[in-house]
């Protein structure tokens, strides 16, 4: 019989929740989330996986002034950082800064060498590509016969595609980094199959930018390479952490986008058929699906620099911050009714969906269009599109750090 | 209503230019430019809602 050790097994807060909460609703947020918008704004939580204590913060005008707020970094390598998944000792001493992570001055200087690749003149000019592509895999759904995982078929595929030939990335690799890349999104792996998962993708992007760099073509990692060339900002492996966080970030968070968004719309039948009948409300429905599901809350941890002041709660130099822009999205304030899908809603578009502030999301008309894209498309040319389960057999990645459903079977 | 932006801040999350091509452009390196600094009347809520959007809050209107 082992002993008890009380100690050792109290937190050292034992009052304070857990994070991440779960959602009890697949279509809502955590419930605490809305107690903690009314009652106590700032608060804290431990970290699941570290024990480790975070300030949480849950409204819409909180989560703003933290993520615009130059006295917050996103240095994943700071002491106090708010990790939400292992990453084993060793690995985040060496791990290279993403754009993600960074602070300014790399991060301005990263991100101005990429902001040109989504311009608003660029993404509308991709329009007709992106039409293509997903005409082509709506075609072949429509040969195959349903029921078909609409996940598979179209979720994945749409968005993979897009940011392969954005990259210059051969599309035919997909199967592979499309399971690292599910691998990095998962909560519930160990610091080892994570560190694994990300050596194996960066082994792929490394070979890729060594030919790209000996060979360039027409695409953003060997523009990169040249502008970076004659005035260099990174070296190799940054430029190889670059393309990882482009090609995880262009496809993983889009292609949840579009499954749930596809299954809130088949759920809201009077909504649906509204956007059937006038496309002129698709764009309003992006932004209210964006904000209704709010898919991730991970990727605007931050950690103080100084002592700052939030809601009247003094957080100090060195803790760790998680702006909740899940909760905000559903901050009644901002939101009347905020867990209804209304995709007339006025306000959708002051979502945070996309984060705030410096860090906010580079790829996001790439996204706005392919969500316009897919759900357009998909409901014309498949009106007669539903769920070939009950709702009740869906299985959500409640385990993930970017939300969305493991498989979606359609009919029509 | 007079507008005016700080490009050096800029970080080209586009939303001006996608709501108010009017009045906000991006140059080829990504970077807001103004078209307009006086926009017409109705063009005042759209603008007001690009500077209420812009994340780092560099558009600027005095009325």
């Amino acid at each position: 019989m082992t002993q008890h050790h009380p100690a050792a097994e109290v937190p050292s807060s034992p009052a304070l929740p857990d994070f991440p909460m779960r959602r009890t609703c697949p279509f809502s947020p955590p419930q605490r989330y809305a107690e903690l918008r009314e009652h106590e704004p700032v608060s804290q939580a431990v970290l699941k996986v570290t024990g480790r204590p975070a300030w949480l913060v849950t409204t819409h005008e909180h989560v703003k002034a933290v993520l615009g707020d130059s006295r917050v970094s996103s240095n994943l390598k700071l002491p106090g950082y708010p990790h939400q998944f292992p990453i084993p000792e060793e690995m985040l001493r060496e791990v290279r800064l993403m754009l993600l992570s960074m602070d300014p001055p790399e991060h301005t200087a990263q991100r101005r060498y990429l902001i040109p690749e989504f311009t608003a003149r660029r993404m509308r000019a991709l329009r007709p590509r992106v039409q293509q592509i997903v005409d082509a895999r709506i075609d072949a759904m429509l040969a195959q016969g349903g029921p078909v995982d609409l996940v598979a078929a179209l979720a994945l595929a749409v968005p993979s595609l897009v940011i392969c030939e954005l990259l210059g990335v051969p599309y035919e690799d997909h199967p592979q980094f499309e399971e690292w890349s599910a691998l990095m999104m998962n909560h519930d792996i160990s610091p080892q199959e994570y560190g694994a998962a990300v050596m194996a993708l960066d082994s792929y992007l490394d070979k890729l930018v060594t030919a790209k760099q000996a060979a360039p073509g027409d695409d953003l990692i060997s523009r990169f390479i040249e502008k970076n060339r004659e005035d260099p900002i990174a070296d190799h492996t940054d430029i190889v952490t670059m393309a990882r966080l482009m090609l995880v970030g262009g496809h993983e968070t889009t292609a949840n986008m579009i499954s749930l968004g596809v299954l809130g719309l088949l759920e809201h039948p009077e909504q649906l058929a509204a956007v059937q009948a006038d496309p002129e409300l698709l764009p309003g429905a992006v932004e209210e699906l964006l904000r209704f599901f709010s898919i991730s809350d991970s990727g605007t941890a931050r950690v103080a620099l100084e002592d700052i002041e939030v809601d009247g709660v003094v957080i100090k130099a060195g803790e760790g911050i998680l702006p909740l822009n899940n909760s905000a999205n559903h901050d009644e304030s901002v939101f009347p009714d905020p867990d209804t899908l209304d995709i007339r809603r006025a306000e959708a578009r002051s979502h945070l969906a996309f984060g705030y502030g410096i860090h906010q999301c580079i790829g996001q008309n790439l996204a706005r269009i392919e969500l316009e894209i897919v759900y357009g498309t998909l409901f014309r040319r498949i009106p007669g599109l539903k769920l070939a389960v009950p709702l009740s057999e869906l299985r959500f990645k409640d385990e993930a750090l970017v939300y969305g459903v493991h498989e979606l079977p359609v009919t029509w | 209503m007079r507008v005016s932006v700080d490009p050096d801040r800029c970080v080209s999350a586009g939303q001006c230019v996608m709501l108010a091509p009017e009045v906000f452009d991006q140059d080829e390196d990504g970077i807001v430019t103004l078209l307009q600094s006086e926009p017409p009347a109705e063009l005042h809520a759209v603008v007001r809602q690009t500077a209420s959007l812009c994340p780092v809050r560099l558009i600027r209107i005095t009325e």
